[in-house]
């Protein structure tokens, strides 16, 4: 991996150009509305939520 | 110096059968561990040990390992409990530690690698699970996060390599409150307060309320805030290893490169003795639960010289004093990019913290959740509201909220899948990660163990197993070891080769 690979932002509609070393929104100011996205989140979510966070139970690890 | 120095992340994943909530998860872990090895190394030597012991007389490691079996699914599930370890082509571990799948990325040498390396291991995860849950009928979901948020936590470990003449207690009274503040760009949000999260609510990390001590060895009780177990896993007189416990499991690519990046900052002021100034908390551990606690970003914690300062006050002194030690360098463009990108963050959530939604997971999940809040009236102990805290790190594409998010442009990414996709087969070439990952690959079948120091070699049954140590973690890299794995006309003329 080159030193200059990791100044290219890869956002989807971001202009690889972009350089990173100037303060400022990274994505130009473009960012999601809420609203659009809790359909998508709705149509995804699990379907009966409340057993299924009763049910996600894990051990202890570090 | 810069951000660039010896590092890594280790992530323990959430593991679960939705459909049997009673599943054993130690063995769900290696399910899900043997069936990702069993499909990208069908050849391996059975059960490829990890080499816990570096004075271990060569015969010794033999133990089990001497014998072969071929890789039948159908065996999967009588695998031992909790032995499942793989070293990968990556260079990475990949194995089960208590009762959850754990990927420990290979060492790197810059915060850019590491999460590069630490997405690799989240699509190494979902491979696995998939490939486990057709084999044992039965869908096995994986988790990015770090609370199942009824009491039980596991980690997601930062290691970062010192010089052992760096003071401790310059690291515990610098890293102390840089710690405590941190979680404000790279906490990945939770719902409910206190370890069981009992108390309806949101807070800023996952992690802040399993600690409970100031400095200590524990990583499973008493959770300490600096942690001080030494296992340099290099040269012991020169190195030291890090080992950070209090950090959440980022979904974002951008904040696990800017936690490791401003990290790495901090940590390389305090090996060149440039930071002094007052920053010391009165109480530590119960400012890390008041920071994490204070989403709204208004409270004021007690510094022990009686000030108080707020959590994004803190960072802002760190940050001043990182330009300042940049300025007096000739700093790299990645350290360069780090400080400016940690000023943003820092700057951004002063004055309109959800313009982060797209890159800062606590704030992504605070807006999400806010839009449930607001649209149907969900309280924070909403069913729904918790489903969104555990799905949002599911590592399901088509479920994962953040990996649906990163898909459809809502959260920015780094990497190209093809990087990434790339970093799941091959090792970063600049560590002795290299020569790990290369030995996986090409001698795959004589593998009897390796560790993070060392390669163990089975040149048959009439030889004693050959040891190599990689105690430097700066040698065993592409420059210096890609002729021989290119040249070798197998492993016995390859261990030839290396000798000197």
């Amino acid at each position: 991996m080159s030193e200059r690979d990791f100044i290219q932002r890869k956002g989807p509609g971001e202009d690889d150009s972009d350089d990173v070393t100037t303060p400022g929104k990274a994505g130009g100011g473009q960012v999601f509305d809420v609203s659009d996205l809790l359909d998508e989140i709705d149509s995804v979510l699990e379907e009966n939520a409340e057993e299924f966070v009763k049910g996600f139970v894990q051990k202890g690890g570090q | 110096m810069s951000v660039h120095r010896i590092m890594g992340i280790e992530n323990e994943y959430g593991i679960a059968v939705a459909a049997d909530p009673a599943a054993n998860p130690m063995l769900l872990s290696s399910q899900v561990v043997n069936a990702y090895a069993n499909e990208t190394m069908p050849n391996r030597m059975r059960r490829m040990r990890w080499d816990y012991d570096v004075e271990t007389p060569l015969r010794d490691a033999r133990g089990y390992d001497m014998s072969r079996a071929d890789a039948d699914p159908s065996q999967l599930t009588d695998e031992d409990f909790g032995v499942a370890n793989v070293v990968l082509t990556n260079g990475a571990r990949f194995y089960v530690d208590h009762a959850h799948p754990e990927y420990a990325a290979p060492e790197v040498t810059n915060p850019r690698d590491a999460s590069l390396w630490d997405v690799a291991g989240d699509r190494i995860i979902q491979r696995s699970a998939e490939l486990a849950s057709s084999l044992t009928n039965q869908l096995i979901t994986v988790y990015k996060n770090n609370t199942d948020g009824k009491g039980a936590s596991y980690g997601t470990h930062e290691n970062y390599q010192l010089s052992r003449e760096t003071p401790f207690p310059q690291l515990i009274k610098f890293l102390t409150p840089f710690f405590v503040t941190r979680c404000l760009f790279a906490g990945a949000g939770r719902v409910g307060l206190g370890q069981e999260g009992d108390e309806p609510g949101f807070q800023i990390s996952s992690r802040a309320d399993f600690f409970e001590a100031e400095v200590g060895l524990e990583t499973t009780l008493r959770r300490p805030i600096i942690n001080t177990r030494d296992e340099p896993h290099a040269d012991p007189d020169k190195f030291r290893r890090l080992h950070v416990i209090v950090g959440d499991a980022n979904m974002s690519q951008r904040m696990t490169y800017l936690k490791m990046g401003s990290t790495a900052l901090v940590l390389s002021m305090i090996e060149d003795g440039f930071l002094d100034f007052d920053v010391e908390l009165h109480d530590p551990v119960s400012a890390m639960h008041q920071v994490s606690h204070d989403y709204e970003l208004v409270h004021r914690v007690r510094m022990k010289d009686g000030r108080e300062l707020s959590a994004l006050e803190i960072q802002r002194m760190y940050i001043e004093q990182a330009h300042r030690y940049v300025a007096a360098t000739d700093a790299d463009e990645m350290t360069l990019d780090v400080l400016s990108e940690w000023t943003r963050v820092v700057e951004t959530l002063a004055t309109d913290k959800f313009a982060l939604r797209d890159e800062v997971d606590w704030i992504a999940k605070l807006a999400i959740m806010n839009g449930y809040r607001e649209r149907d009236h969900a309280l924070w102990n909403d069913p729904r509201i918790a489903a969104i805290d555990i799905q949002y790190a599911d590592m399901r594409k088509e479920k994962g909220l953040a990996l649906l998010m990163q898909a459809k442009g809502k959260q920015q990414v780094m990497f190209t899948e093809q990087e990434i996709a790339q970093a799941v087969v091959t090792p970063p070439h600049d560590t002795r990660a290299y020569f790990r990952g290369k030995c996986v690959e090409h001698f795959v079948d004589q593998v009897a163990a390796a560790s993070w120091d060392s390669v163990i070699l089975d040149l048959g049954s009439d030889v004693p197993l050959t040891r190599i140590s990689t105690p430097d973690v700066r040698k065993g890299t592409k420059d210096l070891t890609e002729s021989l794995f290119a040249s070798a006309t197998g492993t016995a003329d390859f261990v030839r080769k290396l000798q000197p």
